[in-house]
């Protein structure tokens, strides 16, 4: 895509290692999910996770979520070894996320949803239930806070213009973006997006790395992906790991995984150019 | 063209999150509050007040608790009954061990006290999705019921176990016990409902409020932006049932002043309040006060339109109140889940546009 | 005083068990057969949970609604009017096999008018959605077929007999061989046919069922029709007991605690759900009732139910629910 061709001149990023998955394994019943996988992700760069449908992609975001429990294997998160952490400690811990099926609060507005991004950053005390309960004060004080930062968000991902509108009612589009918005609130040091492009148009998806982009240059947030867009992984991740079936098949810059045969057989088909 | 925005820019934030945004909104709240107020005592008759005013006003309180519970974080409770019995149950022993306490105090501690009873049957059944906190409420409301009335500690020893709310001044004015004025009643109970209403909306409004909206709409997600579902339920279900303690103090003891606690809460009350909020509005602290108008309105209106009407026999109009209950929840349900309170703002956005169509 | 406490509730009551023991299987057959009743409410909640994902708030009403169709017509009553024509009065089978039809016509306005127009909406809402078809359901019978309590004869035989110094009854025998056969039917139905596994991928996911071709709205009219049925069999046994009247409806409520203890979407859990609650209620009003004034009765279930969630939340026989997000 042309518009993200610029990108192409940047260099690996060389930073310490952020995250590492070593040896996970999981598995539902019978049914195994991940199989050994092992992969680093170094802070600063963008990685992509791709692979058939299947493969286990969503599920290896979930272990570093904390969401599912692997059987072996550990995670180790800014050099300390986790053991079985919970979803909302994993987000304290600076992990934020988008999901594939759009999990935004549909009763609530854009604005609001991003508020809640920034539940975890809001003053304990001032925000708690004797102050909200009167809301002068304290609480007020607070929200305020709080709502210019998150304007700041809706201003970067231009999307004032929906900033009370229930986001029951945005196309599919803008959902992406607002979860985008609540995911970037926590001012997240590793961010997951799940398929964020999914069932965009071309317009959508040149706006959506533009700020995946932006997101990483200015704020510096390491991005874990999750993309079937080829042109879209290739133009703008740094390195990309490929799952089958559960298991690690390549792992390396864009360029190397490209011509690697084993994922050409199992995901990419003949590769054209 | 009178319900305009244009012309109004807000230039804060905090202007943008005001209760009500719009002046012209402002105005028509002012004018309600001043009727209510000032105008309504005096001109109300004693029927009104008693048979329509007071009563809404306290079950709005309640309808208010049960809301939080069920329209704001999505978890359901039928006990709501037994929680009004507790609350009055706790005023009682309050009004009659301590005879010099404050009467808005006692309603406090009764708010505390149930909070705390709901405590004990909350704590078990939140932690699991589902029905399951149905079936906890379900089994307070039955066991409180019978809780109340086996044991006499509860009534004082009263051998018909009724509970009968003493005298009570508040700046010298009589408002409870049966020389108080339906006036002075009325303006108690419109005070300290409306204050009660304030805060549950500021509560709403805020952080607090976003919370409970983020668990009932999708628990898992919010789980994983860091709020914590179990402390999120347990504090909805906490401030739930402090207003559903004090809403069946102030029907006990403003309201009814004497009371048999199995028969006045019983588990029709928890039906009645629960149909209050969805016709009213799942999550609407106006919707809790349209709603609990509507349930107290409606029998009245039924009885006298049928019964003295038309000569039906009152055991039919009860019957066909069941048919209208049950089919207006249906309808609610499927055709405007947000219940009342959503059909005022449509009607206050047709207002806007208004003289053009759309 | 500990040691009092203890004496006196928990080995007063064994020692009157064991002292008494002919009475104390009278008892307990007593809480089997009143568990026998409430596992056959519970039956239809199991059936529409596990074909639609429902709660259906108005199984008891629907028992009772049965019921009064049926006495209606066995009386010949006109509806609405209630006045009764000895020449309309219909025997038991003919008047069984026209409320059948009417419950069947019952399951087809349900599914129009309430399931359809919902279907894709909260559980919460469907739920709420069944407590006001519950309620509109009581006040129409009421309005159609009169409010009093009415006596139901379908011809069970009456009387007991004695065996080993116990008291059985005739009628209790009847009611639980009713249960065995109907749960047969049932479980072969689900297991066996080709309608009962649409039922059962129905109840798994809605929108692949239809993917495939699986008609929701006839198998949703299906399931509440045999629903429907499964109530009438529970009408007709309460009511030939304690005569048809408005507590039938409260039964809907007990059979909540019933499913918590046998799992929402279990055959064999309801039933054995319900003779757990049924005896249990039994044992603890007659031997525990007299200590605290008795009355014990009506909250044992839901109290009962709410210790089981704290163990073990999906009952005995229940499904472990997976959430994929």
């Amino acid at each position: 895509m042309a518009a993200v061709a610029q990108h192409k001149g940047r260099e690996v990023a060389a930073g310490e290692v952020l995250l590492n998955v070593e040896n996970i394994s999981l598995s539902f019943g019978a049914v195994q999910a991940l199989i050994d996988v092992s992969f680093d992700i170094r802070k600063g760069e963008i990685r992509a996770i791709i692979g058939p449908n299947g493969a286990g992609k969503t599920s290896m975001l979930n272990v570093v979520n904390g969401f599912y429990h692997p059987r072996h294997g550990q995670i180790v998160y800014k050099g300390r070894v986790r053991q079985q952490m919970r979803p909302h400690e994993a987000a304290a811990q600076g992990i934020s996320r988008t999901f594939q099926n759009v999990a935004l609060f549909r009763g609530m507005t854009t604005l609001d949803n991003i508020m809640t991004g920034r539940n975890l950053k809001m003053n304990r005390w001032k925000a708690n239930l004797l102050p909200a309960a009167l809301y002068v004060g304290w609480t007020r004080s607070e929200e305020m806070k709080q709502r210019a930062f998150v304007e700041r968000i809706i201003d970067f991902l231009e999307i004032e213009a929906i900033r009370k509108t229930p986001v029951g009612r945005l196309p599919y589009g803008l959902q992406k973006r607002v979860e985008l918005g609540r995911a970037l609130a926590a001012e997240p040091e590793l961010l997951l997006l799940d398929e964020p492009m999914a069932g965009m148009n071309i317009e959508e998806k040149q706006d959506m790395c533009r700020f995946i982009l932006d997101v990483n240059d200015e704020f510096g947030t390491t991005i874990a992906l999750i993309e079937h867009d080829m042109g879209v992984v290739m133009d703008i991740s740094d390195r990309v790991v490929v799952l089958d079936h559960g298991v690690k098949i390549a792992d390396g810059t864009p360029d190397q995984v490209k011509n690697n045969r084993d994922v050409i057989d199992a995901y990419l088909g003949v590769s054209h150019d | 063209m009178f319900y305009r925005e244009a012309g109004q820019f807000k230039t804060s934030y905090g202007a943008d999150q005001a209760i009500f945004p719009i002046v012209q909104d402002r105005w028509f709240v002012g004018l309600v509050i001043l009727l209510a107020y000032a105008v309504v005592p005096f001109v109300a008759d004693e029927y009104m007040l008693q048979a329509i005013l007071i009563p809404t006003l306290a079950f709005a309180l309640a309808a208010i608790g049960l809301n939080i519970l069920t329209g704001y974080c999505g978890q359901l409770s039928l006990g709501t009954g037994g929680f009004m019995a507790t609350g009055a149950i706790a005023c009682y022993k309050l009004m009659t061990a301590f005879p010099e306490m404050n009467l808005l105090v006692i309603f406090l501690l009764s708010g505390l006290v149930t909070a705390g009873v709901g405590l004990l049957f909350g704590i078990p059944s939140l932690r699991i999705k589902g029905f399951y906190l149905a079936v906890a409420t379900l089994a307070a409301q039955f066991f409180l019921s019978w809780l109340y009335n086996k044991v006499a500690w509860f009534v004082n020893y009263a051998p018909s176990g009724t509970i009968t709310a003493p005298p009570r001044e508040i700046f010298g004015v009589l408002v409870t016990g049966p020389s108080a004025s339906a006036e002075a009643r009325y303006m108690f109970t419109l005070v300290v409902v409306t204050l009660f209403a304030l805060i549950a909306k500021n509560l709403v409004r805020g952080p607090v409020g976003r919370a409970w909206m983020a668990i009932r709409d999708m628990d898992i997600a919010a789980e994983i932006i860091g709020f914590r579902p179990f402390q999120t339920k347990l504090l909805a279900f906490s401030v739930s049932s402090f207003y559903v303690g004090v809403a069946g103090a102030v029907t006990f003891a403003v309201w009814l002043g004497s009371v048999e606690t199995a028969e006045a809460f019983d588990i029709n009350v928890s039906f009645q309040v629960l149909f209050m909020i969805i016709i009213g509005g799942l999550g609407s602290i106006l919707g809790s006060f349209l709603g609990a108008g509507f349930i107290i309105l409606t029998p009245i209106l039924l009885t006298n339109t049928l019964v003295i009407g038309l000569g039906m026999q009152a055991v039919t109009a009860k019957h066909i109140e069941f048919v209208v209950f049950g089919g207006l929840i249906i309808i609610f349900l499927i055709a405007e889940p947000l219940g009342l309170a959503r059909l005022w703002q449509i009607g206050k956005e047709k207002l806007r546009l208004w003289p053009f169509p759309y | 005083m500990i040691i009092e406490l203890f004496e006196v509730a928990i080995v007063g009551p064994i020692m009157e068990m064991i002292g008494f023991p002919a009475f104390f299987f009278e008892v307990v057959i007593g809480g089997l057969m009143a568990g026998v009743m409430y596992s056959l409410v519970a039956l239809g909640f199991v059936l529409i949970f596990k074909a639609s994902g429902v709660f259906n708030f108005a199984q008891g009403v629907m028992a009772l609604f049965a019921a009064l169709t049926l006495v209606g017509l066995m009386t010949g009553t006109i509806p609405l009017f209630r006045s009764q024509v000895e020449w309309l009065a219909l025997p038991a089978w003919i008047a069984i096999i026209l409320t059948i039809v009417v419950m069947i016509g019952l399951a087809y306005l349900v599914e129009r008018f309430v399931l359809r127009p919902l279907v894709n909406q909260d559980p919460i809402i469907m739920f709420m959605a069944t407590i006001g078809l519950a309620f509109a359901l009581e006040g129409a019978g009421d309005i159609l077929w009169g409010s009093e309590v009415k006596p139901l004869d379908v011809g069970i035989p009456q009387g007991f007999f004695m065996w080993q110094g116990i008291q059985f009854q005739i009628f209790d025998m009847w009611a639980a061989g009713t249960a065995a056969v109907l749960v047969t039917v049932l479980a072969i139905f689900f297991q066996k046919t080709r309608i009962g596994r649409a039922l059962r991928a129905v109840a798994d996911d809605h929108q692949a069922a239809l993917s495939v071709g699986i008609p929701l709205k006839t198998i949703w009219v299906i399931v509440w029709s045999v629903a429907g049925i499964v109530a009438l069999v529970a009408g007709v046994m309460w009511g030939s007991k304690s005569g048809v009247q408005f507590s039938l409806s409260l039964i809907a409520l007990k059979a909540l605690p019933v499913l918590i203890l046998g799992g929402f979407t279990s055959v064999p859990g309801a039933i054995v759900g319900g003779l757990i609650i049924g005896v249990g209620e039994k044992l603890a009003e007659v031997y525990w009732g007299p200590l605290v004034n008795g009355a014990i009765e009506n909250w044992f279930a839901y109290v009962l139910a709410l210790v089981f969630l704290l163990f073990r939340p999906q009952g005995l026989f229940g499904e472990k629910i997976i959430e994929r997000v």
